[in-house]
């Protein structure tokens, strides 16, 4: 496991643990107690650490490079996966995946970005960041889910659309802001989850949903805090500033509205074990799809549409 | 001798001599003058204004502010200017190394305006429309809640007159300060025009310089027509992001109009003197019976 700066003491404590028992195995003292102490201490530590972690140590679990991908949550908490390749246009980007599966029995139609755990995987799915062609193969889906009424269920972790040549020329805004104004028409419940990293419009590309939920240490904003820092204090080593201002955290949302729940991730974060992780999102899920199985087709739009009219904060 | 240079010389000469008033007058002469930032042709102020905020000489389109736009687009006296009175909060705090509350101060206090985008209802060739034009001008056309809720507004009280709406767009993108819920506006105002399509209303966008970011990726490019400024930079993505993303060379005309007309992702591409006539042919060519 890779082990964060801040993290650091907690695996110092671990090592003296482990000193320990091997002390006792070899001498045959009896160390239990120390050990006991030691271990009490760990986890009141940890407690405490994770409980008040700075957004931008947040960053730093939400990017873990061994947090649970989209096709870990299909493998962990859906049956029946199958894929839905390609846009029909000539592509089939693969940083963002989609298709058919069973939520607890109930069919539904799930859709994500799709980050890799090593450079292999990474040049595969693009880190994460999708060409036009994939929110173009997303609402594909999203249109076939809202003919055969199956509710969709989007999970984002990307740091933003990618930034390219040929994503320019194929309208990577266009693709975006259809997916909004399309997902707006959809008679079908929604439920967007922030996993990981939510960033900007193309985490929204995904995100126009009758329910927002996030992981307990994703983030969500309107730009990575590197990119706010290097434009707004022209300086990108003032990223811990800017993730504080730019108000990141799942809490900070969940005060402006904006999430409309929490998914408890275990102590330290998904990374660290993903079957819970995939479980409590499972029955947040269930939950949400509960409270909307009774809604029409006509309360959902409705319900979709006033939840983001509600959005922001002026003057008047 | 032409004019430029003859101001030239003339300015040198009074520099040189220096008796202070003569160099506040020159000044003041100054004061009616725009280079050029295409071909540095020294233009006379209000010639330029005349032509549209459009170089004569080598058809440079200057970027001109919402008020402006507004009086080249809609005939005279018909323009009613709708929720002025909505403007940005900072529901954030934001400080970043100036306060976003001093920002907006500066920028009211720059600006004929106090938030970066003019909403109304108006005529054009005598065709009733709903108007949003932003202002690049002000915090760089960026919008917050403020400017979501005012596009979404217009939109709203389009769809209840049953009138089309032509949004102009000039901005950098989604307002940093105001985080996640600026973006939320890129959402709410696109789920707007979702109605508008609904409702079988004609919604037409012009993107003029510069147009980027959270703009582009919502209303901006949700027209039924899609029609670009001459001139006019377009993208979702600024260049300096995607060069140091790709670590290549772009091409120099990349994100024009140009450049998007090519590779097929906006309608038509209009001249500033030519904008006003096309947008009133779509009006009456979309017009419906009885309407």
């Amino acid at each position: 496991m890779a082990v964060l700066e801040f993290e650091k003491y907690v695996y110092e404590i671990e090592n003296k643990i482990e000193e320990l028992r091997k002390i006792s195995a070899e001498s045959g003292m009896d160390l239990s107690n120390e050990i006991e102490t030691f271990e009490k201490q760990k986890e009141e530590y940890k407690k405490e650490l994770y409980d008040n972690l700075e957004p931008l140590q947040k960053l730093q679990i939400a990017r873990h490079s061994e947090r649970p991908n989209f096709l870990d949550y299909i493998n962990l908490m859906t049956t029946d996966f199958m894929e839905m390749h390609g846009d029909r246009e000539g592509s089939d980007d693969r940083a963002i995946i989609g298709g058919i599966a069973r939520l607890d029995g109930r069919p539904v139609m799930i859709i994500g970005t799709m980050k890799g755990k090593t450079t292999k995987e990474n040049l595969e799915y693009n880190f994460g960041m999708p060409q036009p062609q994939g929110y173009r193969k997303a609402l594909r889906l999203f249109e076939h889910a809202n003919r055969f009424a199956l509710p969709i269920i989007t999970l984002i972790d990307t740091p933003g659309a990618f930034p390219g040549i040929k994503a320019e020329e194929t309208g990577q805004g266009i693709a975006i802001a259809v997916n909004l104004k399309e997902m707006a028409k959809l008679e079908v419940p929604i439920i967007a989850v922030i996993t990981g990293e939510g960033c900007s419009g193309g985490a929204l590309g995904l995100a126009v949903a009758n329910k927002v939920l996030m992981l307990e240490h994703a983030y969500y904003t309107v730009i990575s805090p590197e990119g706010c820092a290097s434009i707004l204090w022209r300086d990108a080593s003032k990223a811990a500033q800017a993730a504080e201002a730019l108000k990141i955290t799942a809490n900070d949302l969940l005060k402006f509205d904006i999430i409309d729940g929490v998914v408890k991730e275990p102590i330290g974060g998904a990374h660290y074990d993903p079957q819970m992780t995939a479980n409590n999102l499972k029955q947040m899920l269930l939950s949400s799809l509960d409270e909307m199985a009774n809604m029409s087709a006509q309360e959902l739009k409705d319900d979709r549409y006033s939840k983001f009219r509600r959005m922001g904060v002026f003057n008047e | 001798m032409n004019l430029k240079d003859w101001f030239q010389n003339r300015k040198e000469e009074q520099m040189a001599a220096r008796p202070s008033e003569v160099v506040a007058i020159d000044d003041d002469i100054a004061k009616l003058w725009q280079k050029c930032y295409n071909c540095d042709t020294q233009l006379l102020k209000k010639e330029l204004e005349h032509n549209l905020m459009v170089c004569p000489h080598c058809d440079y389109h200057f970027r001109v502010n919402a008020r402006t736009r507004i009086s080249q687009l809609v005939d005279e006296g018909t323009f009613q200017e709708l929720n002025s009175n909505i403007t940005a909060g900072d529901p954030l705090e934001f400080v970043d190394t100036e306060s976003y509350k001093e920002r907006l101060r500066k920028a009211n206090e720059k600006n004929d305006m106090n938030e970066a985008v003019v909403t109304g209802l108006g005529e054009i060739d005598g065709e009733k429309v709903a108007l949003a034009v932003m202002d690049f001008d002000y915090m760089g056309g960026s919008m917050g809640s403020a400017v979501g809720e005012k596009v979404t507004r217009i939109i709203e009280k389009a769809l209840e007159l049953k009138l089309p709406v032509i949004a102009v767009t000039a901005s950098g993108g989604a307002r940093m300060q105001e985080s996640a819920l600026s973006l939320m506006q890129m959402a709410k105002t696109s789920c707007a025009v979702a109605k508008m399509n609904e409702a079988k209303l004609l919604y037409i966008t012009v993107l003029t310089e510069p147009t980027f970011g959270g703009v582009t990726a919502s209303f901006g490019t949700l027209g039924d027509i899609i029609i670009a400024e001459q001139g006019a930079r377009i993208g979702f993505a600024g260049r300096r992001v995607i060069e140091q993303t790709i670590r290549q060379k772009l091409p120099s005309d990349f994100q024009t109009a140009e450049y998007l007309l090519k590779y097929g992702q906006i309608d038509n591409i209009s001249k500033r003197s030519e904008l006003k006539a096309t947008l009133s042919n779509i009006l009456k060519i979309h017009k419906r019976k009885g309407q």
